[in-house]
């Protein structure tokens, strides 16, 4: 992959001298006589070569696996996917051992043709392969060897049209471009236009992003929904998952631990963080300012995995011991009450810069007023000040909220993972970020409700979150235009 | 006025200093917003000072580490039979082949010295840690010429005597603990006493791979520090010039119409969104679609870059902004194209910010952890990733499974054994030190470069 693209970088760098030099040439070596300076000349021709090909070997990789993957799918007996239960392990075994095939070939144990003729009365390619590292899970039947050895030759053969197709366009791009050069070819136009469709394109990157998330969140909630019926899921109140099948996978319990613990990382966070913006726009000194508020900042930029296992290894068993166990409230130290706690330390910045900002833009002539009608300085703050900032500092809750909805790292480690609807604040519950990560992590096989939920499980949590978002930021930003 | 002159001057009661009860309750209910203010501040900088003294607190012991030093007779008919130092024939001496001769010269050492200790040969061998023989082992097939000599080396202790220098494990623990008997404990403090065993500093715990659960001591984070610079490289070279490129667009060349609208829209939303959901989404994407490896560092930035793009628009934006059309219009006088104007005078202008916006990305970037959870980075991996990877049929470049910092420590604190929460600690000590340069470099170079129009 390097050396391909090095490859047209070369060409590409060729392209440049011969370009410039031609479009010189052309002119008689007086680059006054040039449209545009030298440079772009050069610079259209490397453009012309390189990315053409460039676009064409980035689809292509997308696109290969997939044709090679279905062409493959197809070539398999019906007679044999229908023995097994999943045409998908098949195929991941086929791909393995087409894999296994490229290490040993490789490390010199068989040669290509010899892969190629291999034969599955030859009962000792597993050990073979085990001997170069290469695992298989099951012997190598008759049809998924030959299933990899036609994954094999289809991959060469992908490979050597990918190579001559890019390369032809890249040569192709730097002839064409090359022979076009002269004098008065406006090169600057083109390569700016080149340019500006680059530049367009990176930034619809952003919209594919936001495309890519709801499809594939979409396509694999659809596919859950197939083999789950969506009242269960939306209204049920056990989430009892089981890999033999029978789960029950209810969204209410999980959507209660995710409001309860945001609700309690939001009481933690609103006052502590209001009222440290409003003690640093209102009361701190310049000096206490430039101290306090870069270190409470500090709490934003720390990594969530720092939170929890803050949360595993001091606040979950201080809690414990302190408040749980005397009061008789249960003795697990991982409970919303740490996950919450640890949570709302973690928003006390998000609240707090974005209250400081709203405070310091509601105009002075406000404050004066009330302090020239005798107001002392707390009370020109309750009942001038914050009932003019209020949309704003109600935005930047919401904007916290969203935070808290979807942090995952403080949960997994300091509120446990069992899903109970439950009032006590002391005991362990889970949410819908944790029961994610755990439907997906470990050997999870994509066909079954209990790996897809996770998609459902995601997708409802972005659009609660998307909802949340995009009311905090019409509230701020309403808020923020009545003093422009 | 007329009024203020039929009206008797009202006599002062008292003078005007001393507060009347009115007023001596609003200034009480001053001072006392005043302290809830002070306290807020107060309790944001001290919970951020509890955070890392816990850390610090944890996580420092596994900067040090325990070893015993004795001579060790490396004996020649177990370790090569046949004495041809032939390396294929010696390396057919298991890791467990060599577990006897450690023990065997730890014995002999014992009684030569006259320490008395009331253990068997076993248990004896159990001090020493698991890894041990595996390192001996490797030293020895690198280097054939140490078989028949008595060589001096440093050895790693198991986890739990280490644990007992660092006071993780007492005398009344150790008796109810399988792993480790009293007996032990008393010979290692002899030893210690002696200068025999001693804790000192350990490289190998930023150099080595990771180990298996029943091994702390031996645990490391080389392979989780190169996973994540491998993806810290993939995030800056696509991140940086994508969302230099997009801000670009946006900031100086984009019309006002819908889809200018629909990607600011989008690009606003997408720094919100929660990092979990470009989990699911490189998971869907790159891994089940596209078919890349699991675990790989590839996959990892990738999506990382995608979790990064939005902040470096808007950080890039910003300072695209801050600078003064004055200088877009200069150059646009002189005879400029719009494109000129933009990346040779606008573009440098605005380096530093776009820098310091990318470093702050980047920053992010290399702490997150969730999304990579659902790629499968969590994976146990004891080989370093090549940069370029050997298998043909995978993509090639950084496709190797590899590990990174914070996943690490996640899976650190999913393992049973205690010691681990220590190298937990330490691998985010690690981390945080990390971060702290990267957010250094970030100040200093808006310091450096910061310019005022």
């Amino acid at each position: 992959m390097l050396w391909i693209l090095s490859v047209i970088a070369g060409l590409g760098l060729l392209g440049f001298l011969l370009g410039r030099g031609r479009a010189v040439a052309s002119a008689g070596g007086d680059v006054r006589l040039l449209h545009s300076l030298p440079t772009y000349y050069g610079l259209n021709v490397t453009l012309l070569t390189m990315v053409p090909a460039v676009l064409v070997l980035g689809i292509w990789l997308i696109i290969q696996p997939i044709v090679i993957n279905n062409a493959v799918t197809a070539s398999l007996p019906a007679d044999y996917l229908a023995q097994t239960d999943n045409p998908a392990l098949v195929m991941t075994e086929v791909r393995r051992l087409a894999s296994g095939f490229d290490v040993a070939v490789e490390r010199g144990l068989f040669t290509n043709p010899e892969v190629a003729t291999l034969d599955v009365t030859d009962d000792t390619i597993r050990d073979q392969l085990a001997g170069i590292g290469v695992a298989l899970g099951a012997d190598v039947s008759t049809e998924v060897l030959a299933a990899a050895q036609q994954f094999r030759v289809l991959a060469v053969t992908g490979r050597t049209w990918m190579l001559v197709v890019v390369f032809a366009l890249a040569v192709a791009g730097l002839g064409y471009a090359f022979l076009r050069t002269n004098k008065d070819q406006r090169a600057r136009n083109s390569v700016e236009r080149a340019i500006l469709g680059i530049l367009i394109a990176a930034s619809t990157l952003a919209i594919l992003t936001t495309v890519g998330i709801v499809l594939s969140m979409l396509w694999d909630t659809r596919n859950f929904f197939q083999l789950y019926p969506w009242q269960d899921f939306f209204f049920g109140l056990e989430w009892r998952p089981s890999f033999e099948g029978g789960s029950e996978l209810g969204l209410i319990p999980l959507l209660w631990g995710t409001m309860y613990i945001s609700f309690i990382a939001l009481l933690v966070a609103a006052p502590i963080g209001l009222f440290a913006a409003i003690y640093m726009a209102e009361y701190a000194s310049g000096r206490v300012r430039s101290v306090a508020k870069p270190l409470i900042e500090v709490l934003a930029g720390i990594p969530t995995i720092v939170y929890g296992l803050f949360a595993l290894i001091t606040v979950g068993p201080m809690l414990r011991d302190y408040f749980a166990q005397p009061l008789g409230l249960g003795d697990s130290s991982s409970s919303v009450m740490t996950a919450g706690i640890v949570m709302g330390i973690m928003l006390i910045p998000f609240v707090s810069s974005l209250s400081d900002d709203i405070i310091n833009a509601v105009p002075q002539s406000l404050r004066d007023g009330s302090y020239g009608l005798g107001a002392t300085r707390s009370e020109t703050i309750k009942q001038v000040i914050l009932p003019a900032a209020l949309p704003g500092i109600v935005g930047a809750v919401l904007l916290a909220a969203s935070r808290a909805i979807g942090e995952t790292m403080i949960v997994v480690l300091g509120a446990g993972a069992a899903a109970r609807l439950d009032l006590n604040p002391f005991e362990a519950m889970t949410t819908v970020t944790v029961k994610i990560v755990g439907q997906l992590t470990g050997d999870t096989d994509f066909s079954s409700p209990e790996a897809l939920v996770a998609f459902a499980l995601g997708l409802t949590l972005f659009v609660i979150t998307l909802c949340l978002n995009i009311v905090a930021l019409v509230v701020v930003r309403k808020y923020r235009e009545q003093y422009d | 006025m007329t009024d203020a002159v039929n009206t008797p001057a009202a006599t002062p009661e008292r003078s005007l200093f001393a507060a009347d009860a009115r007023t001596s309750r609003r200034n009480r209910s001053e001072k006392r917003f005043r302290a809830y203010g002070m306290a807020a501040v107060g309790i944001g900088i001290l919970a951020l000072i509890v955070l890392l003294i816990s850390i610090l607190g944890n996580g420092l012991s596994a900067f040090k580490q325990t070893y015993i030093s004795y001579p060790l007779e490396l004996t020649e008919e177990r370790l090569d039979p046949d004495g041809n130092r032939d390396p294929g024939e010696m390396a057919r001496v298991t890791t467990f082949g060599y577990l006897p001769v450690l023990a065997m010269s730890l014995e002999a050492w014992l009684e030569a010295e006259g320490i008395e200790h009331e253990m068997g040969g076993r248990e004896l061998a159990a001090m020493l840690s698991e890894e041990a023989p595996a390192q001996i082992r490797a030293m020895v097939l690198a280097n054939p010429d140490l078989i028949g000599q008595t060589i001096d080396v440093q050895i790693l202790l198991g986890g739990r005597i280490d644990g007992f220098f660092k006071g993780r494990v007492t005398m009344e623990t150790a008796e109810r603990d399988r792993n480790v008997s009293v007996n032990q404990l008393l010979l290692a403090q002899t030893l210690a006493e002696r200068g025999d065993v001693v804790t000192r500093f350990n490289w190998d715990f930023i150099t080595w791979p990771d180990a298996s659960g029943s091994r702390p001591e031996a645990a490391g984070l080389g392979v989780a520090i190169i996973g994540s610079l491998y993806m810290m490289i993939v995030v800056l070279v696509l991140a940086l010039p994508i969302g230099v490129a997009a801000s670009i667009y946006l900031e100086e060349f984009a019309p006002t119409n819908r889809l200018t609208d629909l990607i600011e829209v989008n690009i606003s939303n997408l720094a919100a969104v929660p990092s979990i959901v470009y989990g699911i989404l490189g998971l869907a994407v790159f891994i089940n679609f596209m078919e890349f490896n699991q675990s790989s560092p590839l996959v990892g930035g990738l999506v990382l870059t995608l979790m990064t793009l939005p902040t470096i628009i808007i950080a890039t934006r910003a300072s695209l902004r801050a600078v003064p059309p004055s200088i877009r219009q200069a150059a646009l006088g002189l005879g400029a194209s719009k494109m000129q104007s933009v990346f040779h005078h606008v573009l440098p202008l605005a380096m530093p910010g776009i820098l310091t916006g990318t470093i702050i990305g980047l920053a992010q970037a290399l702490g997150e952890t969730a999304p990579l959870l659902l790629i499968g980075m969590v994976a146990f991996v004891r080989e370093y990733p090549d940069l370029v990877s050997s298998h043909s049929n995978s993509f090639p470049l950084m496709g190797d499974g590899a590990t990174a910092l914070p996943v690490q420590v996640y899976s650190w604190t999913q393992r049973s054994d205690p010691a681990f929460v220590e190298r937990a600690s330490g691998a985010i000590i690690v981390l945080l030190i990390f971060l702290l340069i990267m957010n250094a470099i970030a100040i200093l170079l808006r310091r450096r470069f910061e310019r005022r129009w």
